[in-house]
């Protein structure tokens, strides 16, 4: 599956291999479709909008996505794709992924982000408000509207401003815990717990951000972290595995006494 | 056009007066309060959870009242405002380069091509400061410099640096700030989350906004939701055009049902159109992807001299090329503001000249600012975006020019409020980009995210107790009938959906939209393209409740029946969009109208007979609405002519 580098306008026919269930309830099932001419410069999305319209066509129930902003921002979007969170490429969400990355005949299998803690909602739809409910935990600097000082009366070296930009880029879209044999939320917690932890506006809450929102991902069924770094590999906002470290780092501060 | 509308005078903005600078403060002290102790009697509805609703809902909560967070994402922190890259005005003066509160007015009112309401842009750059405040003790990593302070740079239009920024995440590391403060107040009981809830209608009691219907978009439930008043925050229509920029579930349906319901909308046919797009490459293409502005800083903007040119960009020699941007505005080149560049892109591809496999291209060139300064230092300033670029089209932007084309990406109208934020029917206030009253005609780079900012930190938490303090809200059920006929009428709609079993999907007819609105209400207008507009837009919406097909029940998480739910609305609204702009006889920011240019090309303003906010009050679908103006002066920037030159 190399990348091609024609740009000419070509089409490739396709096996669809994808992820069914009408509900949470639903025991779900692989469905097979073929999909012909689909342009390469498709995107990943566009495709599955292709392929519904040709299910609408035939009075079935079109597959079922989430997906909002397809510029790999929002962190809605997330399929496992041939067993890959997001697809083969690196640093990529789903909606930037695009048709040339495949061949004429390939059979691409789709499937929801796996989870106990993301249950599945319908299709390829999962529950991430697990997510939400950790960041609720505690990641936030408690600060009310109101007049903080000024905003150059925090000054924040540089380097640990470009740090903590790397960790609070996450997109929060799961393929993390989809990537991980334990489903383990790490990357995540660890992003944002380094987000704030590395600036001065973060600190006074460090120690009890991170007891709080461990407690929470545990609360949620995360699994454990094994140092594997599927997640850093499948993430697509490029967040690195040193956060998983910072956050055990701050979990172990969070629990002496001084 | 149509001469059956007319002047009202029931529009009250409730603008303080005095002193442009001393309005903000004297309207503060004017206003009631609500004690502290009585706030958590009072509930609030905030629908959406961008900028303006996640900022919004938790500054009130922070306050004591109860709030009630509605959005359509599976979380709060999906909104569109996530997107926005450039960055965030203030008025800081960090820079030390003359930036004031005053400037920041003025360039913003002007920027508007003075159609905007000078008491609110005042108040807008007053507590732009405020929102830097705010956000960096949030923790929000803006740029810093290497002594610790905040980085600042300069984008569109001004002379001065006050654009606050995050590397090109600037929305999203905005809305995760909001959005934290929201989850904080959610822990602390204060906020009850809502998402995966679609607002269908506004509930209305004894004539205030009371409360809300809402189908749970994983159980196809109708919930009813009663409170003391309601905020939406629903964002812009540039979906109404199909192809935008804008995210797909952004959609009309909040504003357009409250405007049903009562709410003037102003402005619609205010529409900004961006001229450095990723153009359409097919016929399945289901979104368009923006290049940051600052592209045109060192890359050059042409096309072939000869029509239908169909040779590779780089086997055209330089003196068969037409830099048409730097031919047509010498003085500018292809930094000339987004709305003439975006005009003179199509004027090139209309008459033939455009590349590309659609013919619906221009070329974004690079080669001489890379010969001049090397590939390094190209890849060090645009990097990330050539990246993106190759991602999306597959062409190495290093090796052969970028292809452009502009593509919709925010809307200056939206329903009509007053200084206060309140619409039409009180008790209905409006936030960020779904109401009209800041940005005139024409948006600046840089501001949506300071007006979303601004509405939901500080100036909501005030009018809002103004307005609970000047009622008396006596409690309402969803029980009552008001909520429950506005339940069934819900209801009823989207069974009415269900019902017609058609042969179109809803991607068939919004793409038919789409063509009639980019055709006739997009970069330049005229009066018999609107008119042809009304009427193809009237033949497709009885084509869309004759033809839909939205497999499925209405019980389940049904993603086809949520889109076509939307696009019916937006055929009731690009109706009132194409009437507004038929009706503006006057060109204006992104308002274009062909019978009123310069000899250059230029917007012809016609401050004599429109300089006003045309507000319409909804008389049926299909009836004509009727115009309420809202007269605009200008007392502190004088109305000029809007010249880059």
């Amino acid at each position: 599956m190399g990348a091609t580098t024609d740009t000419s306008n070509e089409t490739i026919d396709l096996t669809i291999k994808v992820w069914r269930q009408s509900g949470p309830d639903d025991r779900g099932e692989f469905r097979t479709y073929d999909l012909k001419g689909v342009s390469t410069h498709m995107s990943f999305l566009e495709m599955l909008d292709v392929l519904n319209e040709q299910l609408l066509a035939g009075d079935e129930e079109p597959v079922a996505f989430d997906h909002d902003c397809r510029e790999g921002i929002c962190g809605m979007c997330g399929m496992v794709i041939n067993g890959q969170a997001h697809g083969p490429d690196r640093e990529t969400t789903t909606c930037q992924l695009h048709m040339r990355r495949f061949n004429d005949g390939d059979t691409i299998v789709i499937e929801p982000w796996r989870a106990t803690a993301f249950p599945v909602i319908r299709d390829l739809v999962v529950d991430r408000s697990a997510f939400d409910r950790i960041i609720e935990a505690g990641g936030f600097v408690s600060v009310n509207t109101g007049n903080p000082p000024d905003a150059n009366a925090i000054l924040v070296p540089k380097d640990d401003a470009e740090q903590s930009m790397n960790a609070a880029a996450c997109i929060g879209c799961g393929a993390c815990v989809a990537a991980c044999k334990n489903a383990s939320a790490m990357l995540f917690v660890g992003a944002k717990v380094s987000h704030l932890a590395l600036l001065p506006q973060g600190k006074p809450e460090r120690k009890q951000r991170a007891n709080d929102m461990v407690a929470q991902m545990d609360k949620e069924q995360f699994g454990s972290c094994t140092n594997t770094y599927e997640c850093e590999a499948a993430c697509p906002a490029g967040i690195s595995v040193e956060n998983i470290a910072r956050l055990n780092r701050e979990y172990l501060r969070s629990l002496l006494p001084f | 056009m149509s001469t059956t509308t007319q002047a009202s005078s029931t529009l009250i903005s409730n603008v303080p007066s005095g002193p442009m600078q001393e309005r903000w403060t004297k309207h503060k002290f004017e206003m009631k309060l609500v004690n502290p102790a009585n706030k958590r009697k009072f509930d609030v509805i905030v629908v959406g959870t961008g900028l303006a609703g996640a900022s919004a809902a938790a500054s009130l909560a922070e306050l004591g009242y109860n709030v009630k967070s509605f959005c359509i994402q599976d979380s709060p922190r999906r909104a569109h405002s996530i997107a926005a890259q450039g960055g965030i005005n203030a008025a800081k003066n960090y820079p030390n380069d003359g930036d004031s509160v005053w400037r920041l007015f003025y360039d913003t009112v002007k920027g508007g091509d003075y159609r905007s309401r000078e008491s609110n842009v005042y108040r807008l750059a007053e507590v732009s400061n405020n929102i830097i405040d705010q956000c960096v003790a949030q923790g929000v990593p803006f740029a810093r410099e290497y002594g610790g302070t905040l980085s600042n740079r300069s984008f569109g239009g001004a002379q001065v640096s006050r654009t606050f920024y995050a590397r090109g995440q600037t929305g999203q590391q905005l809305l995760l700030g909001a959005y934290s403060a929201l989850m904080r107040q959610v822990k602390l009981g204060k906020v009850q989350l809502y998402p995966r809830r679609e607002m269908l209608d506004l509930v209305i009691v004894d004539g205030m906004a009371r409360g809300i219907v809402t189908r749970n978009l994983v159980t196809g439930e109708f919930e009813s939701h009663a409170a003391h008043a309601v905020l939406l925050c629903t964002g812009g229509y540039g979906n109404a055009y199909f192809l935008s920029t804008n995210a797909k579930s952004c959609n009309v349906t909040a504003a357009w049902r409250c405007h049903r319901r009562g709410a003037f909308f102003a402005n619609p046919c205010y529409t900004q159109i961006h001229p450095t797009c990723i153009p359409v490459s097919g016929d399945y293409q289901s979104k368009l992807t923006l290049m940051s502005e600052s592209l045109r800083n060192d890359g050059r903007v042409w096309v072939s001299k000869k029509e239908g040119d169909k040779r590779h960009p780089t086997d055209i020699p330089e003196d068969e090329r037409d830099y048409f941007l730097e031919r047509r505005y010498p003085a500018f080149g292809n930094l000339v503001p987004r709305d003439v560049a975006s005009r003179a892109a199509k004027e090139r591809c209309d008459a033939g000249y455009g590349v590309g496999e659609t013919g619906l291209a221009v070329y974004l060139d690079f080669r001489d600012a890379i010969k001049r300064d090397g590939e390094d230092v190209i890849r060090a300033k645009y990097g990330n975006l050539f990246h993106m670029y190759e991602k999306i089209t597959a062409d190495n932007p290093y090796e052969v020019p970028m292809k452009i084309y502009p593509a919709v990406h925010y809307t200056m109208g939206g329903l009509w409020v007053d200084y206060n934020l309140m619409s039409t029917i009180p008790g209905l206030f409006v936030l960020g980009e779904a109401n009209f009253s800041d940005h005139g005609a024409n948006r600046l780079g840089a501001s949506a995210l300071m007006q979303g900012l601004a509405d939901g930190y500080f100036v909501i938490p005030y009018t809002l107790s103004h307005h609970f303090g000047s009622h008396s809200l006596p409690s309402v059920s969803t029980d009552s009938p008001a909520f429950k006929e506005t339940l069934v009428e819900a209801r009823n709609r989207v069974e009415s959906i269900l019902a017609v079993k058609g042969n179109q999907t809803v991607n068939d007819l919004h793409r038919k939209l789409g063509k009639i609105m980019w055709q006739h209400c997009g970069m330049a207008r005229n009066a018999e393209g609107l008119k042809i507009a009304k009427e193809q837009i009237r033949e497709l919406r009885d084509e869309f409740w004759q033809t839909i097909k939205v497999p499925g029940v209405g019980e389940s998480f049904n993603q086809n029946l949520e889109y076509a739910g939307r696009l019916a609305d937006f055929l009731e609204f690009s109706e009132l969009l194409a009437h507004d702009a038929a009706e503006r006889n006057e060109s204006c920011g992104g308002h274009f109208r062909e019978e009123h240019q310069t000899e250059e090309n230029a917007a012809r303003r016609d401050d004599e007979n429109y300089c006003y906010v045309s507000a319409w009050e909804f008389n049926g679908v299909g009836e004509t609405p009727t115009l309420h103006k809202e007269d605009l002066k200008f007392e502190a920037v004088p109305l000029a002519v809007r010249s880059y030159k």
